[in-house]
């Protein structure tokens, strides 16, 4: 399935649209990751992507055909929106929240079915979760909870996998763990997957496209070509250098911050 | 230590049969004593069609019956609106009278009972100021900007504030010696008055709300998780919540008209129920349902039986709604926000 953004505009007020004219592709089993310093729009461009907001001009194309309106679109092209881990109302189990996923597959009137049910232990087993599938969310860690969330995106079954900063908040391990993770659902479930980043080195290591997205302009291509020094330099007013680490078979890049371009720094 | 699934079969047949013993307890227990032999021979008369004769049918049959019939409507349906209402509002706290529908309603009982006495105008109008009440509790909510937990509270308060006025207002209007008593002890909460053609009068509206909030009863978690995830989960969370606060409103409003206000039992036996069977909504609403009714038809009895003159429901829903909430709010864990 690909996911085509074309000329997007979004503001939240009429006269400040933070978001202009924004277009990508993503393709079939593809990483894309967007990068841009804080309060940018990151997290609103994923909202309009995926239709939990309306863009005011534009469009996304799914497979070629425009969306509509999320909620009605969503039944017929599943997007797995995964939220940044927030506390919830009620301390639902795990089991709980997952099931939630199958709502756009289960009638107002309906209570989850059989195979609602087993869709819900396949994504919870898929993100590794089973062990703690009846304890209350309250009770988990940050990153469990974030695992919660992506299992509950999984159980929609959807065929593109939307996330906010799933990495933020987690320790060196829970990081690798993730990226690890969501290599493994695009390369083994045939799904493709756009997600928020803040870390240039998830993005490289991680992703096939990037889009890095600055006040007033926003630049989308290839990971490997899009990231680079002076690229960094100019979209986050930071001077970094990126290196390349041998690791096994393989070259790691790695992101050094040597220091700020503005002299209060 | 029991399985998941055996342990729901557990409660649901624990409250079940609390339910069934308290049901027929309260068809011979009271002032006028009856024993449970009696009893039985009188319920399989009349269920024959055997009018009996005598002092003891008549009470059994035509005061406890339709009065406990009314109990289980009336605890069944205040439960289940405030369990659906406090997971809409994604708030452990509200109740139907926190967003003002009980004071709506009633405001709108007397102003009918001042007008005509208690009849058809009034069940009509306590219904229409009770959905009037919680719209406008929400609409003064999102004036905000936002819908928060504080400002939802609130706005209720306030609402409820100005209906408690008007009703002060009506109060000192109506005649002294008539409309005055009678909407004095009617907004204190009473089973008094249960009668068949009560129950027919609210009975259809309780059903039809408690049947439609627990038909959409997997719903209302999606909807608890705010509008946000729920769009994102593709739901379209406007409707259902409408609809939810319709029912739900219809249900208090209907037990209002004919009870009186009785608090507590909305906000309490949810909680109750969450500590029994869990948070989802889809165990959580029909549980409500049967423990409401079980807990209204014990304290109606204790209304009933212990002084000569009835004791108000709604003071005892509240001496015993109130501490025991004490107690929860005690034990619960820090998930209260």
């Amino acid at each position: 399935m690909t996911v085509e953004v074309k000329h997007g505009y979004f503001g939240y007020t009429k006269n400040n649209e933070i978001l202009r004219d924004i277009s990508f592709v993503l393709g079939e089993k593809e990483i894309m990751t967007i990068l841009g310093p804080n309060g940018i729009g990151k997290t609103t461009l994923l909202k309009c992507m995926t239709g939990i907001l309306q863009w005011t001009r534009g469009q996304t194309l799914i497979n070629g055909t425009p969306m509509g309106t999320s909620w009605e679109a969503q039944k017929q092209y599943p997007v797995g929106y995964v939220p940044q881990a927030h506390s919830l109302s009620f301390p639902y189990t795990v089991r709980e929240v997952v099931t939630m996923g199958r709502a756009r597959h289960i009638g107002v009137c309906s209570v989850p079915s059989k195979r609602d049910k087993e869709a819900v232990e396949r994504a919870m087993d898929q993100v590794g979760i089973g062990a703690i599938r009846d304890k209350e969310c309250t009770q988990l860690s940050g990153g469990q909870l974030q695992l919660v969330f992506i299992a509950r995106a999984l159980a929609g079954e959807p065929k593109v996998l939307v996330l906010d900063e799933p990495e933020s908040h987690l320790d060196f391990k829970n990081q690798f763990m993730m990226l690890k993770l969501i290599k493994t659902l695009v390369k083994e479930h045939d799904i493709s997957c756009i997600m928020n980043t803040h870390y240039p080195e998830h993005a490289l290591r991680l992703s096939d496209t990037t889009l890095l997205l600055g006040k007033n302009s926003y630049l989308f291509g290839r990971t490997q070509e899009i990231i680079n020094e002076q690229r960094v330099k100019e979209y986050f007013d930071i001077e970094a250098k990126i290196l390349s680490v041998p690791h096994k078979d393989e070259t790691i890049k790695a992101f050094v911050v040597l220091g700020g371009l503005d002299e209060n720094l | 230590m029991l399985s998941k699934r055996q342990n729901l079969k557990f409660i649901w047949s624990t409250v079940l049969a609390v339910l069934l013993i308290t049901f027929f307890v309260s068809l011979f227990g009271g002032r006028y004593v009856i024993s449970p032999y009696e009893v039985s021979g009188i319920l399989i008369d009349g269920l024959l069609g055997e009018a009996g004769d005598g002092m003891a049918f008549s009470v059994v049959w035509n005061l406890r019956l339709p009065r406990t019939l009314l109990n289980c409507f009336v605890g069944a349906g205040l439960a289940v609106a405030g369990a659906a209402f406090q997971g809409i509002f994604r708030n452990p706290l509200v109740s139907p009278d926190v967003l003002g529908v009980s004071s709506g309603a009633a405001f709108g009982a007397a102003f009918g009972i001042l007008l005509s006495g208690i009849d058809h105008l009034a069940t009509v109008m306590a219904l229409l100021f009770g959905i009037v009440s919680v719209f406008m509790t929400y609409t003064l909510s999102k004036l905000r900007g936002e819908s928060s937990t504080l400002s939802l509270v609130l706005s209720g308060m306030i609402i409820s504030a100005v209906f408690s006025a008007l009703i002060s207002l009506i109060k000192y209007v109506a005649d002294p010696y008539d409309k005055l008593p009678a909407i004095t002890y009617w907004l204190m909460g009473s089973f008094a008055s249960a009668s068949y053609s009560n129950l027919q009068l609210v009975g259809v509206p309780i059903f039809l709300g408690t049947i439609v909030l627990l038909l959409l009863r997997w719903r209302i978690n999606i909807l608890s998780l705010g509008d946000e995830d729920a769009y994102s989960l593709g739901v379209n969370p406007v409707k259902t919540r409408r609809v939810i606060i319709i029912m739900a409103t219809l249900i208090t409003a209907s037990c209002v008209t004919v009870t009186g206000v009785i608090g507590w039992v909305g906000l309490v036996i949810p909680h109750i129920c969450r500590m029994l069977i869990g948070v989802d909504h889809m165990n959580l609403l029909p549980v409500s349902c049967v423990v409401g009714a079980a807990f209204m038809i014990i304290v109606d009895l204790i209304a009933r039986t212990v002084t000569a003159a009835e004791i108000p429901i709604g003071i005892l829903t509240a001496l015993v709604g109130a501490p025991f909430f004490a107690l929860l709010f005690k034990r619960a864990k820090g998930d209260w926000q």
